[in-house]
């Protein structure tokens, strides 16, 4: 019986996350008896989970050859706009139960419609994502703070402290976010991995020319992964509002460049033509945790987290690289 | 890859390499081209006193192979297409007075060369936008412009029109004149015939006979290569008779800018050949048939008597029609992904019920290797690393898991091995049997000629004759493919001028 087998050598790559993940979770306990307490552990996973649940979507943008820098503004837009809902409606609905499900669903709305409209100036308008997606993230966040006057819109404290339980609630002694992070996971990893569009995806990011002619409806495929990147944000959202119940013009900030860069530690490639989900979740984590680990070490300046991130995405690129062109036909 | 192979090549002679897909003539080039290393064994360069001298393998590459007047010219096209041809010609190689480049003196050159190759175009437009034969002269041109003393030509005629093909074997005999050694690597044996001194055979990496051309005729060479006697390299089918459904018709077929007037009826258990020169429109036509063109308001596609207008390529598949892409390594398949995937690509909503079933998938793959003879021991490579041979079937397969009854089969068998090519044509053939309706585009004449029921002519954007019976032969495509000829009325042929 045959096996559908992804090229050989990412069998050695798929364990290179994994890896560098275990290491930085020895060298972290090494460091400071405190990582290990399950107070650190669970915030190491809820704070991975803003990051990990865009950077989810991400994969499938980048597997499908496309890039959008817009989620760290979409964001905090999208924040934003909950904020401003929840606060307008709560005279008229008298259940907050009620007005935080309409601010979530409206969440999920404007997600997916800032996701269309990158997705379909992407394919229809045919501008390079690049593009489109640098000129939403420049309007987003000027909305924003526009939105916030310059300052900081904070939801009502009433509303913030019923809903302030989605994040610091926990189901079995885990977080809720952390359990939102890993469904989405599994979502995508079965979307990506098991599912015709997946399939597509793939395909697409490998050699657009080819998918058009295998009678892949190519710009569909394309739009769908924005919008699913948008309803990645708007849960990503959805769960970080309650954390600080505030929203300004700082908010979701260099988002986009950490979920990149979850991505392409993980092992998908930026090119697009492979993508894994695990591997998200994974660089998520990595890059969560070298935060964590510099806040518990006096080694090196937490100040110098980017630079560690910076120097860990290169390597990621360079060892993903490498192995690609021994995998090159000659 | 290549086992224990002695090669002497002279000066002044073009020898040509024979053999199968996978034989190893493009890797035994490519040692030689400084492109692939060598693992063992010697290489040796005469230098300009003429006395071989031996190279040091390890550090053999296509650097140092060019500089020494080596020159591998690629089965697949490497020019910079938002180049111009100047620059293309020169790049790498530019011509400098003090710090600047001496633009005037090189497009001199080039054109001079071009003109050598009788290729008429304007130099300073970018490649990208000529034709892909035109791109083929180009980069002849280019390593023409490098002085070369052993020049290797894989395959450049895959892509060149009869007669752009006649003015490189003009420049190839001017070349040797000057005692340029060239290795010429061919699956069109007339060619071979035609400008070879010595001929070469390849068999699973091995050098099985070098051979004077003047004592081989083709039959020989082709019996060389394959290992074994070729009979009926194309099979006989019986026409449809006349009561066969038409399943495809194409009435006042336009599309705005490349296609002008086409008109035609396919029958169910029919071989349609499409003859025509390249860039005559076949292509265009066959894309809009499947709707990546717009026809026009007024043309009228019917399948089974059906109007019909597809938006997309998947509404063509599910109305039975399929295309199997002339280039298949740029839009057939996904060189880097796994076979299976490629197989399954194209008809993906079959095996899946929400979750994609792989076993199914893997099933009906390994089927298709049976039934498409995919000959691999190892079925986990690439797409990419398959020989043209095994691409073509792999495509084959892809194309058919959708199981269309109307197939459209662009070149089937461009640069692909004689005992492959009568592989294929068997197939299409038992499909044109079992009862469906094909269309062949083919710039092959042999091939048009030999497997065709009736044979449609393109030129300039028009479907200017159906030839059939005993008027299928060469000379009479030949005259409506120039355009000398045509069955359009008077009133048809204003309407595209």
């Amino acid at each position: 019986m045959l096996e559908i087998k992804m090229p050989r050598s990412i069998d050695l790559k798929t364990a290179g996350p994994f890896v560098a993940l275990i290491a930085l979770f020895i060298l972290g306990a090494f460091v400071n008896d405190a990582f290990l307490s399950s107070g650190n552990l669970s915030n190491i996973l809820a704070r991975s989970s803003f990051i990990g649940i865009v950077a989810i979507g991400a994969t499938f943008v980048i597997t499908a050859g496309g890039i959008d820098l817009s989620v760290g503004s979409m964001a905090a837009f999208i924040s934003g706009c909950m904020i401003l809902i929840m606060n307008s409606l709560m005279d008229h609905i008298e259940s907050i139960a009620v007005l935080i499900l309409i601010a979530i669903l409206a969440s999920a709305l404007i997600g997916a419609a800032a996701g269309c409209i990158n997705g379909l100036l992407t394919t229809k308008a045919k501008i390079e994502a690049f593009i489109v997606t640098l000129g939403t993230m420049g309007i987003y966040r000027s909305l924003i703070t526009y939105m916030a006057d310059g300052g900081t819109l904070s939801l009502n404290f009433t509303v913030g402290d019923v809903y302030s339980e989605v994040y610091y609630g926990t189901l079995l002694g885990v977080p809720y976010p952390v359990w939102v992070f890993l469904s989405v996971a599994i979502i995508g990893y079965v979307l990506l991995n098991k599912t015709v569009f997946g399939r597509h995806c793939f395909a697409i990011g490998s050699n657009e020319k080819v998918a058009l002619y295998s009678a892949i409806h190519v710009d569909r495929v394309k739009t769908m992964t924005y919008i699913l990147q948008g309803v990645c944000v708007s849960i990503a959202t959805i769960i970080y509002v309650p954390r600080l119940g505030s929203a300004s013009g700082q908010t979701g900030v260099l988002w986009e460049l950490e979920a990149i860069a979850a991505v392409i530690i993980g092992g998908t490639m930026l090119k697009g033509g492979y993508g894994r989900i695990w591997g998200t979740v994974v660089g998520a984590l990595i890059l969560t945790l070298i935060g964590n680990i510099l806040n518990l070490t006096d080694m090196i300046s937490n100040y110098l987290n980017g630079a560690v991130q910076g120097i860990i995405v290169i390597a990621a690129v360079y060892l993903q690289r490498g192995a690609w062109r021994k995998q090159a036909p000659s | 890859m290549l086992s224990n192979i002695d090669l002497q090549i002279n000066r002044g002679e073009v020898l040509a390499l024979l053999g199968e897909n996978g034989a190893g003539k493009s890797t035994l080039v490519k040692l030689i081209g400084g492109y692939e290393t060598v693992s063992g064994g010697t290489l040796q360069l005469a230098n300009q006193a003429g006395k071989l001298e031996p190279l040091d393998t390890s550090t053999w590459n296509h650097a140092k192979a060019e500089a020494q007047g080596v020159i591998l010219i690629h089965q697949e096209l490497n020019l910079a297409e938002q180049l111009n041809a100047v620059e293309n010609v020169f790049l790498g190689n530019e011509i400098r007075r003090g710090l600047f480049l001496d633009k005037r003196q090189m497009l001199e050159l080039t054109q001079e060369y071009l003109s050598i190759l009788d290729c008429d175009i304007d130099p300073l437009v970018p490649v990208g936008l000529l034709p892909v034969s035109v791109r083929q002269m180009i980069e002849i041109a280019k390593a023409y412009a490098k002085n070369s003393t052993l020049l290797i030509l894989d395959e450049p005629t895959a892509v060149l029109t009869a007669r752009e093909s006649e003015a490189l074997f003009e420049l190839v005999d001017r070349l040797t004149k000057q005692g340029v050694a060239i290795v010429y690597i061919s699956h069109k044996l007339d060619e071979i015939e035609r400008i070879a001194d010595r001929v070469v055979v390849l068999r699973d990496g091995e050098l099985i006979g070098d051979y004077d051309a003047k004592t081989l005729n083709k039959d020989d060479m082709a019996r060389l290569m394959v290992g074994r006697e070729l009979t009926n390299l194309f099979p006989t089918v019986a026409p449809p008779d006349s009561t066969s459904d038409v399943v495809l018709e194409l009435k006042n077929g336009a599309v705005p800018g490349l296609i002008y007037n086409a008109s035609f009826q396919l029958r169910s258990g029919e071989i349609l050949g499409f003859a025509g020169l390249v860039g005559s429109g076949r292509t265009a036509l066959m894309e809009a048939i499947i709707g990546l063109h717009r026809f026009s308001k007024s043309s009228t596609l019917l399948v089974r008597g059906k109007p019909v207008s597809f938006n997309s390529l998947a509404a063509a598949r599910d109305a039975g029609l399929a295309y199997l892409t002339k280039d298949r390594k740029g839009s057939g398949l996904l060189l880097n992904m796994s076979l299976p995937i490629n197989f399954s690509l194209f008809s993906l909503h079959n095996f899946s019920n929400g979750l994609i079933n792989t076993k199914k998938e893997a099933i009906a793959f390994s089927e298709a290797v049976d039934t498409f003879e995919i000959r691999l021991k190892d079925l986990s490579i690439n797409a990419g690393n398959l020989s043209g041979g095994n691409q073509q079937k792999l495509l084959l397969a892809k194309v058919m898991a959708a199981e269309p009854s109307i197939i459209i089969i662009d070149e089937p068998t461009r640069g692909i091995d004689i005992g492959t090519k009568s592989q294929i044509y068997h197939f299409i053939a038992r499909l044109a049997e079992k009862g469906h309706a094909i269309i062949m585009v083919s710039s092959d004449m042999m091939e048009v000629i030999g497997l065709s029921h009736r044979v449609a002519v393109m030129c300039r954007g028009q479907l200017v004759g159906i030839l059939e019976g005993e008027h299928i032969q060469e000379h009479e495509i030949m005259r409506y493919a120039a355009g000398l000829e045509s069955q359009l009325t008077e009133e048809g042929e204003q309407a595209c001028a």
